[in-house]
């Protein structure tokens, strides 16, 4: 399976639980590969529109572009 | 008539200091009268609303925000804070408020036209408030909605070359004192290395991907001006190896009293003769000073570079040619484990441009922290769980005594088999040779 389509149904196969996790749950998915390499699958995946940052201003978290409630409830989407 | 009642923030205008809560009233009286005439792209009242949510939470002793959120500009992970009231239906004009954070310039030197350009932006596209600066020291507009993210991301990079600042878990915008553009303590140059490396490490200060925040900060001396021992992951502070230049003639002008102590600083009241024994002999936290009535000596290897001898007499004492910086690692301020002070990691470091020598000690503790640092942790906290030892094994720093704090209490030293010559094997039939049963 590509990389990305690691870290995609990753996402999708904890949906139901939650929509927005840290970077290290990403590293833990690839334990041969250092945190740059991962970062760079979770850059693309962000320019190419499939995942969001979100930032408490403190702490930032990758999900699914759209996933969650808080886009709606603020009238953001 | 202002739109909502604030009689508890009134009150904190009868003060002595100058007030936000006046600050604030000012630009919602300037944006209803509209001098300029702007199309505003959010709402006119939205710091009359700002003021009306901060009376509610001073009547309630609650917050009405909700921090956090998607808002960004696209591929950045930091610079825009997201900002939601949950009163939007009695405060619409700060239903969403979202805090913009904009890298300042090293050390803080302005030009008026930037000043005014930016406040062009803001007053067209967000609510006109601004802090300058944040505690980090960015630039910090208060106040706007996602609409307008991208386009004053589009008029910052493209009309003002400025970009974000840090924000979530970055590499933070990195700050530097005026250092050598106006300060003769400078050890080295604080605004281009603060410089090069926020441009080395773009990636790391718009995409995260560490633990947590991260802060660099560059003093010039001891003295401290940016506090980088204090506030910073990694606190780079000027320092000399060599004396202390000592103008034994200025000296005996200070003790005359033709010089005042201190640059004439503290000069509001009379203090009295200067007294060199009183004022600087014996607040020498070494003691490594001596006055002997006409000349003054310092033995350079017991200084500790405290900086107060040259506060106290600039025009007699100045710092060594040997020049370049300390490295202190983990300070941090409380959230697990208490406030922590920046552990000296490197005595002395080169500060010549491109700054490899620093770039190397930075990212080898960050390949270290990004591996084992915990969701949320700082690297000072990192250290302190793993301790300090594995911290000078990740950057190849060998243990000298000025990395210890104090005598161990433990009594046990366990070596690893590499730092024991020929490991742990031996040769048993060898060992019986020499020791019998």
């Amino acid at each position: 399976m590509a990389d990305k389509d690691v870290i995609i149904d990753f996402l999708k196969g904890k949906s139901a639980a939650k929509s927005k996790f840290y970077f290290k749950d990403f590293t833990d998915l690839f334990p041969d590969k250092g945190p740059r390499e991962v970062k760079k699958l979770l850059t693309q995946l962000v320019n190419e529109e499939v995942l969001e940052f979100w930032s408490s201003g403190s702490t930032t978290m990758y999900g699914l572009k759209g996933a969650g409630k808080q886009s709606h409830a603020e009238g953001e989407d | 008539m202002a739109k909502h009642a604030t009689p508890l923030l009134d009150q904190l205008e009868s003060g002595p200091w100058p007030s936000f809560v006046s600050d604030i009233k000012q630009e919602a009286a300037n944006r209803a009268a509209n001098p300029k005439g702007l199309d505003y792209q959010i709402p006119v009242d939205c710091p009359e609303d700002l003021l009306g949510v901060l009376e509610l939470s001073y009547e309630e002793k609650e917050t009405h925000w909700k921090h956090g959120g998607i808002v960004g500009v696209f591929g950045y992970g930091g610079g825009v804070i997201g900002r939601y009231c949950d009163q939007p239906e009695k405060f619409p004009g700060v239903a969403h408020f979202h805090t913009v954070r904009v890298a300042q310039p090293a050390a803080k030197y302005y030009h008026s036209k930037f000043l005014r350009d930016l406040c062009d932006i803001w007053d067209l596209r967000g609510s006109g408030l601004t802090n300058m600066h944040g505690s980090t020291g960015d630039i910090v507009l208060l106040g706007t909605q996602t609409p307008q993210l991208e386009e004053i991301f589009h008029e910052l990079t493209h009309k003002m070359s400025v970009d974000l600042g840090g924000s979530g878990s970055n590499l933070r915008t990195p700050e530097a004192c005026l250092g050598q553009s106006r300060c003769e303590y400078a050890c080295y140059n604080t605004q281009d290395m603060c410089y090069q490396l926020t441009m080395d490490y773009q990636d790391e200060l718009h995409r995260p991907a560490f633990p947590y925040k991260f802060k660099f900060k560059f003093d010039g001396c001891p003295n401290g001006c940016v506090c980088a021992m204090a506030r910073s992951d990694f606190a780079v502070v000027g320092t000399w190896k060599d004396d202390i230049k000592i103008d034994q003639d200025a000296v005996k002008a200070y003790v005359g009293g033709e010089f005042k102590p201190n640059a004439g600083a503290h000069s509001g009241r009379d203090w009295g003769k200067f007294d060199i024994q009183k004022e600087v002999i014996d607040l020498c936290p070494s003691k490594c000073m001596s006055w002997d009535g006409s000349k003054l000596s310092i033995k350079t290897a017991d200084c500790v570079r405290c900086m107060h001898c040259i506060n106290t007499m600039p025009r007699a004492l100045h710092i060594g040619d040997e020049r370049g910086a300390s490295i202190l690692v983990g300070a941090k301020a409380p959230v697990v484990d208490g406030a922590q002070m920046g552990s000296l990691l490197v005595p002395f470091i080169s500060c010549e441009a491109p700054y490899d020598d620093v770039k190397e000690v930075i990212e080898k503790i960050w390949d270290w922290w990004m591996e084992e640092g915990k969701n949320r942790e700082r690297v000072g906290e990192t250290m302190k769980r793993l301790s300090f030892q594995k911290l000078l094994e990740v950057t190849d720093t060998e243990a000298a005594a000025y990395h210890v704090r104090e005598p161990r209490s433990n009594p046990y030293i366990f070596f690893k088999e590499e730092e024991v010559p020929g490991g742990w094997d031996r040769d048993l039939a060898a060992y019986r040779n020499r020791h019998q049963r």
